[in-house]
């Protein structure tokens, strides 16, 4: 089976051609120690297509303005399309209003800003927070330093072997003194889809607010976060095939309008006297100095090149990816894969017997192949499997199985040379 | 293979590798430390017996890729017998060495076995991974209780 015959198992109505798509991705061409790349690093940063880049070009080169407040034609210009951009990201989860999406940097600084403003001002000695042991460091440290200002404490959920959230143990770790819950939508280091939406029924269900770190998810799987109904939502712009330096952090306005600015400055105000500031509204109130006005524009276009292919069209891309992927190294010797959830994104994490990820990743670079090795900003998974560190190829709409051909042979390969 | 990567990863890293010398625990110490390589989880654990400023013995324990494995191992078997002051030497030599710092057409006879590490220098990323058992060696020889980090 091609490349091209995955999309025969998808029906006409939603076509996909991955070489018209790769054709939208300039970087695709790179050589790499003299082969063609093929970038298999995508939970890390996607690429971008050409359009993403291009308007970012666009912006600089026609618009560029310092938005809000300018009267001269070009501030209005960027003013509008920085807002659009806020507006297709609305649509795009669909938030009940552009109020409750805030740009941030990325998905790091969206949950540091609900650590520092809410975690602030609400909790207190004793509190619990919970969060699970698949957690991104960004998901951990920033919960952390919180706890510790205020004295709460971080209570962890366990997961399998899989590689999957325990329920039964969540269900036990919650108490009257929970005060947030804050859980990855899809696990960077072993791809896990988690029960997002009977993590927050539950949740609410004790009245305990949920934060999701959709930072692996947006750019898999459809979200609507008025049926999820969680109340914090945080990605990065830059693994979703638009530019870096960009994320979103999504609240419900009610509670967006019950915390205090995360940082001061510029934008943020209403009015500043020595004696007394007033602080603007949402969403701007949390929007402090300029914006990266070019960033947010490109993340728009992200948004709109996504929507173009088609989400489903490029989950179902991708799973057929994982999965053709999962069997050509299953009877590779000595290779076992860390992360085996029922649910999962295309994330293929992997130890090879006697072989270090380390060294894996150097052959691998010169077959072309980038994938990443390390721990992947998550030592307690590490830690939970008793490993220092995994290999991890994920794919994106742009891969194909050729691809994951040649990482199958350069893996052999490396036995060969290590065996 | 590539050249280039076959100079990395010559056949005698590739033995220590999988056979690595002095790989063992030290029942009496003198002086031991940890060494770890945020980079990638590596960690390393060496032991030195060491009587009136000789290395009389030393061995390691840890994990790490096939670059830092064999770099403790080769750094054991070629330390063993020499004063603290020979070994701060080659730990020089060695470190110029990886950082390519001894010039296209390095003088290696003092380095011995220690040459086959010269691939190194065109991995910057993989200094680290070379040089974590010497760092690591050298903070046991000067008693610190800190962990040895490479960043």
């Amino acid at each position: 089976m091609s490349s091209k015959e995955i999309i025969s198992v998808i029906p006409n109505s939603t076509l996909y051609d991955v070489e018209k798509i790769r054709n939208d991705f300039p970087i695709l061409q790179t050589k790499v120690h003299g082969k063609q790349l093929i970038y298999l690093d995508n939970a890390a940063t996607s690429q971008k297509p050409i359009s993403v880049i291009k308007k970012t070009q666009e912006y600089y080169s026609s618009m560029n303005s310092n938005i809000h407040r300018g009267v001269h034609a070009l501030s209005q210009v960027s003013t509008e399309a920085y807002e659009s951009a806020r507006i297709k990201v609305k649509s795009f989860i669909n938030a009940l209003g552009k109020n409750e999406i805030i740009f941030t940097r990325g998905t790091t600084e969206s949950i540091n800003l609900v650590t520092q403003s809410y975690g602030r001002a609400n909790f207190q000695e004793g509190d619990e927070v919970i969060i699970s042991q698949m957690e991104h460091h960004s998901n951990i440290v920033p919960w952390q330093m919180i706890c510790e200002e205020k004295g709460a404490k971080l209570k962890v959920i366990p997961i399998n072997d899989e590689g999957e959230i325990i329920f039964e143990e969540f269900e036990k770790l919650i108490t009257h003194k929970t005060k947030f819950i804050s859980v990855v939508y899809v696990s960077n280091s072993l791809g896990t889809v988690n029960p997002v939406k009977n993590i927050i029924d539950l949740a609410h269900q004790n009245n305990i607010p949920v934060l999701l770190d959709a930072a692996q998810a947006v750019h898999h799987t459809p979200i609507d976060v008025q049926e999820l109904d969680c109340d914090f939502l945080v990605f990065s712009g830059h693994k979703m095939y638009g530019p870096t330096g960009i994320g979103i952090l999504y609240g419900k306005i009610n509670l967006l309008e019950s915390m205090p600015p995360f940082q001061g400055g510029g934008d943020m105000i209403e009015t500043v006297t020595f004696e007394r500031t007033t602080y603007n509204e949402l969403p701007y109130k949390f929007e402090a100095g300029t914006p990266n006005i070019a960033g947010a524009i490109g993340l728009g276009e992200a948004i709109d090149y996504i929507s173009q292919v088609g989400l489903e069209n490029i989950a179902l891309h991708e799973k057929y990816l994982l999965d053709y992927a999962t069997e050509a190294v299953a009877d590779i010797p000595g290779l076992k894969i860390i992360g085996t959830a029922k649910e999962k994104v295309s994330v293929l994490s992997f130890v090879l017997d006697d072989v270090h990820p380390h060294d894996i990743g150097t052959f691998l670079d010169f077959e072309g192949v980038a994938i990443r090795t390390g721990h992947h900003c998550t030592q307690p998974v590490m830690d939970r499997y008793n490993i220092p560190a995994t290999s991890r190829a994920s794919f994106a709409m742009y891969n194909t199985k050729e691809e994951i051909n040649t990482l199958v042979n350069g893996l052999r390969k490396i036995i060969e040379v290590f065996g | 293979m590539d050249l280039e990567l076959r100079e990395l990863y010559q056949q005698v890293i590739l033995d220590h590798n999988k056979s690595p010398r002095n790989f063992r625990v030290m029942d009496n110490p003198t002086q031991e430390a940890d060494g770890y390589n945020p980079l990638c989880g590596d960690t390393l654990h060496i032991y030195l017996h060491v009587v009136a400023d000789i290395i009389k013995d030393v061995s390691f324990q840890g994990s790490g890729c096939a670059i830092s494995k064999a770099s403790a191992s080769l750094m054991t078997s070629m330390i063993k017998g020499k004063t603290v002051e020979e070994v701060e030497k080659l730990f020089g030599n060695f470190h110029a060495l990886v950082t390519g710092k001894l010039g296209d057409d390095p003088d290696l006879s003092e380095l011995g076995k220690l040459g086959v590490f010269a691939g190194v220098q065109e991995f910057p990323v993989r200094v680290k991974c070379a040089s974590l058992a010497w760092h690591t060696m050298k903070s046991a020889l000067k008693k610190e209780t800190t962990k040895v980090t490479t960043e």
